[in-house]
Order: C-alpha cells, then structure tokens, then sequence
C-alpha cells in the first residue's frame, strides 16, 4: 500500500516536474518555431503550431542582411574574458571571506552585493563619459571590463557559498604539510570546488552572454555582440516577427548548446551543499 | 630596366595604391531605425560605395532602443556615429543647442526646395534645415470597403468622429470576430500617446496654454479621452489598451478591422502581400468634429549629423544620395513605385507614375493638412502636432500615456486619469523652470 502511493506521488511530482520545465520552456520553443514560418504565419490568429509550411527564409534573410560571426565572436570574446577574469579575482576574494573570515567579511558581501540593487541606467552617462575619456566605447576590452565588474558581486557569493561547504581542516591539513597558500588555493580548494566553480563559471557566461543594458549602449559597429543582433531586428513599426524570431534563434543556439551539454555540471554545482 | 626606373615606378604603384586604399578605407557610421525603407537603403549601400569610395557601416536598432542611443552619444559629444536616424521631435531641439551639423550648403542639383513644406518646416529651426528626410508621413483612415458597404454606409473623403464611431458600431460583428475600429491604446509617448494627442486637437484641446499650464483639466480633454474610450470599449478589440502599430496591423491584415486609423505607411503593408484584405481597403482623410483641425499627425524620419564629426563632408554626400530623387528612381526601378519612401518630396507626388498608387493622394492630403506650427484650436506655444518640440516632452508624455492606458484598461476613470496627467504635467513643467 506504501509502495502505491509513493509511486503515486512520484508520477505527480514528474508529471508537475514535466509541465513546469515545458511552461518555462515554452517561449524559447515558441521562439524556435515562429523563425520557420512566414512573416504572415507568425502573426496568425489563432497560433498555428506545427500546422505551417516551415521555411528558412527568415534565416536566410538574416544571414545576407548582417554579419553574424561578428556579433558572435564578439559576444564569445566579451563573455569568456569577463568570466575568466571574473574567476581569477573572484577566488582568492572568497578564499578569504571564506576561511579567514573578519568581522566586516558579512557586511562586505553585503555592500558588494548592494552594487546589484543600482539600475543600471542611473550611471550611463558616468560610465559613457569615462568611456569616451579613455578610449573605451565600442571596444570589446571596455565591454569585457564593465561584464567583469557587473558579475563579479554574484561570483564572489556563489564561490563564498560553494567554499564555506569544504572543511577548513583540509587545508590546515594541508598547511601542516608544508603547501603554501598558493598551493592550498590551487591544488587543494580548487580542485575540491570545481563543480561549484564550474556552475559558477557557467552562470556568469550566461549572465554576460544575455547582458543587454551596457552591451547596446556601449556599442556601435566593432564591439557589438549579439544583443545588439537582435536589436536589430526589432521593430515597434512593421511586421518582422518571424525575422526576429530566427535572429533570436541564432543568438541563443551557442548558449542553449552550452547549457544542454554542461547541465549535469550546473545542476550539481547550484544544489552543492543544498542537503547535508 | 634600372634600378632607379624600377624604383620610380614601385614608387608611382605604392602612391596609386595607397591613393585608393585611402579613398575606399573612408567610412561613416550610421545609426538608423529597424523599418521597411531603412532596410531596403541598406540594400542600395553598395552603390553608393562603388559611386563614391564611401564605405557605410550601418547600426540598426528598435526605434525606442535607438533613441536612447544616440542621444546619450550626442549629449555627451562621443562620437559614435557620422549620421543619425532622428525624428521631428529630436530635431529643431538638437540644432537649436547646436549638436547637429546645419544642411544649408546641399548642391544645387540635390534641390532641397522640392522637400515637402511641412517636412522642411519640421526638421529646421529658426529656418536652417538640420535634417533631411527619408521619409515623411501622416495618419490617415484605413477602412475595409466591402464591410463599409455591407453596413450600408459610405466614407466620406473628409469623416467626422461621429460619422466614425456610427461606421465602428455598424461594423462590429463580435460573433465573426470583427472589430468595427481598431486604434491605439498602448503607453508611450510614441505610440498610445501620439495617437491620442493628434485626436485631441481635433476636439480643440491642447497640451499647454500659452503660460505653459497643463491643460488636461480642461472639458476638451475630458470629451476626446470619453469619446475614444466609449466608442472603443463598443466597438474596439479586446485588450486595445495594449494594442500599438504591430497588433493593429496584424488584427487589421487578418480582416479583424473595419477601419483603422494610424500612419500612411501602414498603407503599402495593408494592400501589400501579407493582407488577407489587400483587394478591399479604402482611404480617407482623419476624422474632425468640425473646429477647424483633423486629427491626423506629421513624422519624418530623417538623417542628421552630429556636430563634431570627423567626415562631415561624407556623411553630407551620404545624405545628399539617400535623399535624392535619383534614389526614389533607383527604388522605383528595382521594387515598384509602391515601394519608395513616401512623404518627403513634392516632385514624388507629382509624377504619373506614383500617382497611380492608390494611397498616394491621400497620404499627400493628410501631410499637407497637419501643421507643426499650428496644431491646435487654441494658440499653443509649442511646435508640434501629436508632440510638443521641448526636451521634458518625452518624459512627461510616457508617463500620461502610462495614465490614460490604465483608464482604457478600466483600472481607473477618465476623470481620474486626467487629473493624474494634470498633476504629473504641472508638476514637471515647475520643475523645469517653465513656470
């Protein structure tokens, strides 16, 4: 009778499991579908679903009106180096906050975590005119730069959390054992946080690979990454759904693949430490 | 062949080339908007690179998108773009604070005299063109025949607003999904906002008095907000209050509208490939109540220079060529008269070949009967017909829009929207030293 209603429960839970993994991913699926159909099929009342005759002009239309390797090696270039500088100033920070914790360490993640709380647009025209100070606009360094920075808040609190689950007796261990500190980050703490490090870099490539505030602000022609794409192909005057739709496509597809292929590492690194 | 030949003629071969790499390394930057036209220029780009040695590297951006960047770039004199897409609303602003380069030396054989009186007009300040259009256009009434006369009425050239909203009811058929009228309700100062203030010129209301005092206090705002609201909430689509541009195309191509007032340039789309309705769509002029103003709007879209550019000369060249009426030609050759940018040049509307189009009469009236300059009933101290040219517009007008959406929405009455809109204007205007 207990075995009945467990499995009961269980074909409920996956069932409510299945129907919200299908609600959230119902806008990219409608997104994915609407780039295969004419501008007049996109627009139809009701919503054809599968029921249309799929095309790939969109796409072609796309490829012929703008150049998207370069929105994409830019949108790569911009999210790789900001996540891998992010990384780099990140751990040590957590390192400390984490085993060498002081008195202010809690209200220093605050403070920095408070930096989020700021809309964006109350210091464009501060960050516009340092960039114009220094050479920065439209340059993928400056872009790199301000990703960094925007992420680092979130980096810095996911490896925190991820570092307060090792035990810090391993590292004394390892400090009895003569490793220096360099040694102990590198080839003690490292290696025991790669999930939560590799959930955490993954995070925040999404997060710079989808940043649309400063990415459309700080561009023109050379630095512009796919944001900026898609933009592109927004219109409040006329009908281009469907071309939108597949420019959409195409600027998710890399992080949609990513995020396919590495989720088992982003599923254990978010629920790390999550049951004890 | 000597040393000292080969020498000289290494030599002549270098300068000749670096003469043309130079020629053709010269490139403008041009930030434009995401519309049919803008992208068909983007199309023709090669020709003039291939006519000049220009190169053109074009950002395209949504329209709201776009405004915000390149006034954050010309305000803060960055230097991102040579030209820029600008409006009616940017323009007399930016040149009176000297951001934009004046256009007051076009060659002859550009003849800046054919540009539309009322485009000129819209785009100059103090009389100094500071951008020239792309194109122009104005709102007019788009409406399906075959309904009109299935309802056993007929248009007028020249409606009123009572003839409409008798038409819309007559119209309707819910049961077929038809809605008698399909207008914009949406917020933003663009889109619900613009439709709403050309309306209420035509009841005699107006933004500010001549002291710049708010006058949405006022019985004619009060009867232009009621009027739309009791004719659409009889006759409109459900959730007009969300509806812009696109929704009312949409509803419109798929024979959901029996008529629908917006801008002329929805006219190529509504008789063009994507319209279900394409055979049956008549035009007519926007409506009045008979005080001496329609409510009909005027917008160009138009290319500017900021000033402070480094190819001030090329951006000029660039604009003097997708301006020009060889390039109207070039459009017209390659994709048909329907297909050339409206509502910018007199000598357009006075060729054969266009006025066989059947919107373009009527786009060339509704242009010609809006005035920038006298929008209102009452005198007005603001230029502008669904705007009013000062920098504070923008702002204050989302937000009455954001008011008079929710009223639309039945989140809160008329009354109370307007006394909102009252407070938010009055309130900025002081702050803005107007008062």
């Amino acid at each position: 009778m207990a075995r009945a209603v467990t499995s009961r429960r269980k074909l409920i839970n996956t069932t409510a499991a299945w129907a919200v993994g299908l609600l959230i991913f119902f806008p990219i699926l409608w997104t994915i579908l609407t780039s295969f159909k004419t501008e007049g099929q996109a627009i139809a009342s009701p919503p054809i679903f599968l029921g249309f005759d799929w095309t790939l002009e969109n796409y072609k239309t796309v490829m012929e009106r703008s150049n998207y390797a370069r929105f994409l090696w830019n949108s790569i270039i911009i999210a790789g180096l900001s996540t891998i500088i992010g990384l780099i100033v990140a751990v040590p920070a957590a390192w400390s906050m984490a085993f060498v914790p002081s008195r202010r360490t809690k209200d220093i993640l605050l403070w920095m975590l408070s930096t989020k709380m700021l809309p964006a647009v109350g210091v464009l025209y501060p960050i516009y005119l340092l960039f114009i100070k220094m050479g920065l606009l439209d340059s993928r360094a400056g872009l790199v730069v301000v990703m960094m920075l925007i992420n680092l808040p979130i980096i810095v609190w996911m490896l925190y959390t991820y570092f307060r689950e090792i035990p810090g007796e391993i590292l004394e261990a390892a400090r009895m054992d003569g490793a220096t500190l360099k040694e102990e980050v590198l080839y003690i703490l490292t290696p025991m946080a790669i999930p939560g490090i590799a959930s955490t870099m993954l995070l925040n490539f999404i997060l710079a690979w989808n940043e649309a505030f400063w990415t459309l602000n700080l561009t023109a022609v050379n630095a512009a990454p796919l944001t900026a794409f898609i933009a592109s192909y927004s219109s409040p005057e006329g009908l281009f759904f469907a071309k939108l739709s597949a420019a959409s496509t195409m600027a998710i597809a890399p992080i949609l693949i990513l995020g396919w292929f590495s989720q088992k590492q982003l599923v254990r690194g978010l629920t790390f430490g999550a049951v004890k | 062949m000597s040393f000292k030949h080969t020498l000289r003629a290494a030599t002549a071969m270098s300068l000749i080339t670096a003469t043309s790499a130079f020629a053709q390394d010269t490139t403008i930057t041009i930030a434009t908007v995401n519309n049919g036209d803008m992208i068909r220029m983007q199309g023709y780009t090669d020709q003039f690179t291939a006519d000049t040695g220009i190169g053109v590297e074009w950002v395209t951006l949504e329209e709201n998108v776009l405004r915000q960047r390149v006034t954050t770039d010309i305000t803060t004199n960055g230097g991102q773009f040579d030209i820029m897409t600008i409006g009616m609303y940017e323009t007399p602003i930016w040149g009176a604070n000297g951001w934009l380069v004046a256009l007051d030396d076009l060659s002859a054989d550009y003849d800046v005299d054919d540009i539309l009186p009322a485009m000129a007009g819209g785009l100059s300040h103090d009389g100094t063109l500071y951008a020239a259009p792309f194109y122009g256009e104005s709102s007019m009434i788009m409406y399906r025949t075959d309904l009109m006369e299935a309802a056993g009425m007929e248009m007028p050239d020249a409606p009123t607003w009572e003839f409409i909203a008798d038409a819309a009811a007559a119209m309707t058929d819910r049961d077929a999904e038809i809605n008698g009228i399909c207008l914009r309700g949406k917020a933003g100062w663009g889109e619900g906002g613009a439709f709403i203030t050309a309306m209420s010129n035509s009841f005699g209301a107006r933004w500010f008095d001549e002291g710049w005092n708010a006058q949405f206090d006022t019985e004619q705002w009060a009867n232009t907000l009621n009027f739309f609201k009791t004719m659409m909430d009889a006759s409109g689509p459900a959730g007009y209050a969300t509806n812009g541009f696109n929704e009312n195309l949409s509803l419109f191509n798929q024979g959901k509208c029996g008529m629908w007032i917006d801008a002329t340039v929805a006219a190529s789309f509504v008789t063009g490939d994507d319209s279900t309705v394409a055979d049956s769509v008549g035009f007519a002029l926007a409506p009045d109540t008979g005080l001496g103003k329609r409510s009909n709007w005027l917008w160009a879209w138009a290319l500017g220079i900021p000033a402070g550019t480094a190819q001030e000369a090329e951006a000029k060249q660039f604009i003097e060529w997708a301006t020009s009426k060889d390039y109207i030609e070039l459009v017209a050759e390659n994709e048909g008269w329907a297909n050339v940018p409206p509502g910018a040049r007199t000598s357009l509307y006075e060729n054969p070949n266009y006025q066989e189009v059947p919107f373009a009469q009527m786009t060339l009236d509704s242009i010609l009967s809006a005035d920038p300059n006298d929008s209102t009933v009452d005198p007005s101290p603001y230029v502008g017909v669904q705007f009013a040219a000062i920098p504070e517009f923008a702002g204050i007008a989302t937000e009455v829009s954001q008011e008079f959406s929710a009223a639309y929405a039945g989140q809160q009455t008329v009354e109370e929207a307007l006394a909102k809109a009252q407070a938010i204007t009055d309130e900025a205007m002081e702050a803005a030293g107007y008062k």
